[in-house]
């Protein structure tokens, strides 16, 4: 491997390999699955869907559990694509930095945002 | 030792720091390509109206008055907003959505199996992801627009 340290240190890079790669991949599962069980229980739902079958849905229990592990899943999945958006396009490392920053400011900020609302149903 | 399904056919002009005004014009694009590029156009786009997605659940789910409020915006509007542009903003989220959906269900086929690793599959099944997401998307969006 190239010089690392000093002057030439990398401040923002990839994580070659397995890991992102695999993570990715969970994550993705976990939200497709979340979307069948959510589709179903829309489609499944006897006639309009108003207010209460539509907060009903989230007020179980298992339901709230798996809701909860899908945001977060969202938060990770969304922080290793978005920086592999960052890492194509933008080369200044400090541009870079700052924009990998926001990322995660935006991400918990919407996480958190997201965990206050299914805990208010 | 894996190896590609189909090997090239024919050595092709190499295309190196691409200029995104003379050379993007006329690079064509495989249908795999399209797919891989709106992935990520579709991911990003999710991500910057995030704010806008959570937004939705919160009104839609907090009270039966919000729930209203909901309704209302996408119906008649909300402040500056008329109700045609959340619709609009709605179904360029439900594209994004089902794009990025089938996308990643054709990159997991291609993950555990060898013989989803090849030229022609690879066709195939990126048409089928821009067919299937563009005719759901369609259709989803005349049920919003109250076409049916």
């Amino acid at each position: 491997m190239a010089v690392n340290y000093g002057s030439r240190r990398t401040v923002v890079g990839a994580h070659y390999g397995l890991r992102d790669w695999l993570s990715q991949r969970i994550t993705g599962g976990l939200m497709a699955l979340f979307t069948l069980v959510l589709l179903a229980q829309v489609l499944f739902a006897r006639g309009d869907i108003g207010y209460d079958k539509w907060a009903g849905i989230f007020s179980s229990q298992w339901m709230k559990v798996l809701t909860f592990s899908v945001i977060a899943s969202l938060l990770y999945h969304v922080w290793v694509g978005m920086r592999d958006i960052w890492m194509d396009y933008v080369q200044p490392v400090g541009i870079r930095l700052a924009l990998q920053i926001f990322t995660i400011v935006w991400l918990v900020g919407c996480a958190g945002w997201a965990i206050q609302v299914l805990w208010r149903v | 030792m894996t190896q590609l399904a189909s090997p090239p056919r024919t050595a092709r002009r190499e295309f190196r720091n691409i200029n995104a005004f003379t050379d993007l014009t006329t690079y064509r694009l495989p249908p795999a390509g399209i797919v891989s590029i709106l992935h990520r156009i579709s991911g990003f786009l999710m991500f910057a109206l995030l704010p806008f997605i959570i937004w939705m659940f919160d009104t839609s789910i907090s009270s039966e008055i919000s729930f209203s409020k909901f309704k209302a915006a996408f119906n008649s509007g909300l402040g500056f907003f008329p109700g045609w542009f959340f619709k609009l903003v709605a179904l360029a989220l439900i594209w994004a959505y089902l794009h990025h959906f089938i996308a990643g269900l054709r990159h997991l086929w291609m993950d555990v199996s060898h013989a989803a690793v090849s030229r022609e599959f690879g066709h195939t099944s990126a048409i089928v992801t821009l067919a299937l997401s563009i005719l759901l998307t369609l259709a989803l969006g005349a049920k919003l627009f109250g076409f049916y």
